[in-house]
């Protein structure tokens, strides 16, 4: 699956058949300030995540 | 559909609104922010708080216009206004606009340079003068700002951890109007950021997701991540410390425009001051940044900062 992540834009190749909160983990990304987006649809982060999803890791963090 | 922690629950897309209306009437109500008859100006920047809010305020009907400030911080800024006049666009909503270059010859760039101080510091001062001169000048009842739950309670945090008693006693979701200040409240204060991420998401709002290039690692981003992680161990640990504060601590020491002493007036610009014989920390602002030779944003970004503005918008 491809995963895009922000700040900065950057695109990773990952292997699917794992939860979101377990990409997260591994990407060293928090739950609370992170929204996954799976094929242009928001999903909670216990969604299971396959090869082919193309998934945003939204960040909700804003600093200003 | 979104979990969220702090309620334990997946909430679906009708669900997650009909939340957020809820926690946002809920907020004016317990507050006594505006009535049905109020104009409200909202403070909007194309970012997800501002413009959820200027959306759901009309979802809610109320009277609301939007008011954007172009701080000249590049692409980043260029990027926001963008966004923000198609939105009022694609709406039919009323947006004004105050570009700093234009009216008063500087930006936040070359602010942050001229004064050697960071740029946090020129921004928040040029948008709380800006915001307060426009509502009144506009004759907006008040005016309304993003500030979400997790924003608050970052405050809370910094404020608490220096015991800046000053600021303790101020920190509340409504400022009232007074001594030539307009009303400001803050009408998301019960809401987090993920909830307004989630909002923007699902009602289909474009938003600019990237956080301004000069604000990247600066001391309010770090205390959200602290808040944050306590959070990931303990969902609802932010609501507790910022709602909690709100309920028991500040009627205890709250402190209004009332009871403080009635500023003088610039006498540059006519806002409120501390003095009638030197001019504001604005008009002092202006003065020093609009004489700087105008500088790139990328020259007053940190290491860290500027890679990511390069990865981000390329560099200049």
């Amino acid at each position: 699956m491809i995963v895009r992540l922000r700040q900065p834009r950057r695109e990773v190749e990952m292997a699917g058949g794992r939860a979101a909160y377990a990409v997260l983990h591994d990407l060293g990304l928090s739950r609370e300030g992170h929204l996954i987006i799976r094929n242009g649809t928001l999903v909670p982060s216990d969604t299971m995540l396959e090869d082919g999803d193309v998934v945003e890791i939204r960040p909700v963090i804003s600093g200003g | 559909m979104v979990d969220l922690p702090r309620h334990n629950a997946n909430f679906c897309a009708i669900h997650l609104q009909q939340l957020c209306v809820r926690q946002v009437q809920r907020a004016i109500s317990d507050f006594s922010m505006f009535d049905d008859s109020a104009r409200i100006l909202v403070a909007v920047s194309g970012g997800k708080d501002s413009l959820a809010l200027w959306d759901m305020l009309v979802e809610l009907g109320y009277r609301a216009d939007g008011l954007y400030i172009g701080l000249g911080i590049g692409e980043y800024s260029e990027e926001s206004h963008r966004i923000t006049s198609a939105f009022a666009t694609e709406r039919g909503l009323t947006l004004h606009t105050v570009d700093l270059r234009d009216e008063h010859g500087f930006d936040i760039p070359t602010a942050a340079r001229a004064t050697r101080r960071v740029p946090c510091s020129a921004c928040g001062l040029s948008k709380r003068h800006i915001f307060d001169r426009e509502t009144t000048r506009l004759g907006y009842d008040v005016l309304a700002t993003g500030h979400n739950l997790d924003d608050e309670a970052a405050v809370l945090l910094g404020n608490t951890i220096r015991w800046d008693v000053d600021y303790l006693t101020r920190q509340y979701p409504v400022l009232e109007a007074g001594h030539g200040f307009p009303r400001k409240v803050k009408p998301l204060a019960r809401l987090t950021e993920r909830e307004m991420a989630a909002w923007c998401v699902i009602r289909g709002i474009d938003y600019v997701v990237e956080e301004c290039p000069m604000a990247i690692g600066n001391r309010h981003s770090g205390y959200k991540e602290t808040l944050n992680e306590m959070d990931e161990r303990s969902p609802g640990t932010k609501a507790s410390f910022y709602l909690g504060f709100l309920d028991r601590m500040a009627p205890l020491i709250r402190s209004t425009p009332a009871s403080q002493g009635a500023p003088e007036a610039c006498p540059s610009c006519g806002a409120p001051s501390s003095s009638s014989e030197t001019p504001c920390a604005f008009c002092r602002l202006e003065s020093t940044a609009s004489a700087h030779e105008p500088v790139p944003v990328r020259m007053v970004l940190n290491r860290t900062a500027r890679r990511a503005f390069d990865a981000q918008w390329g560099e200049e």
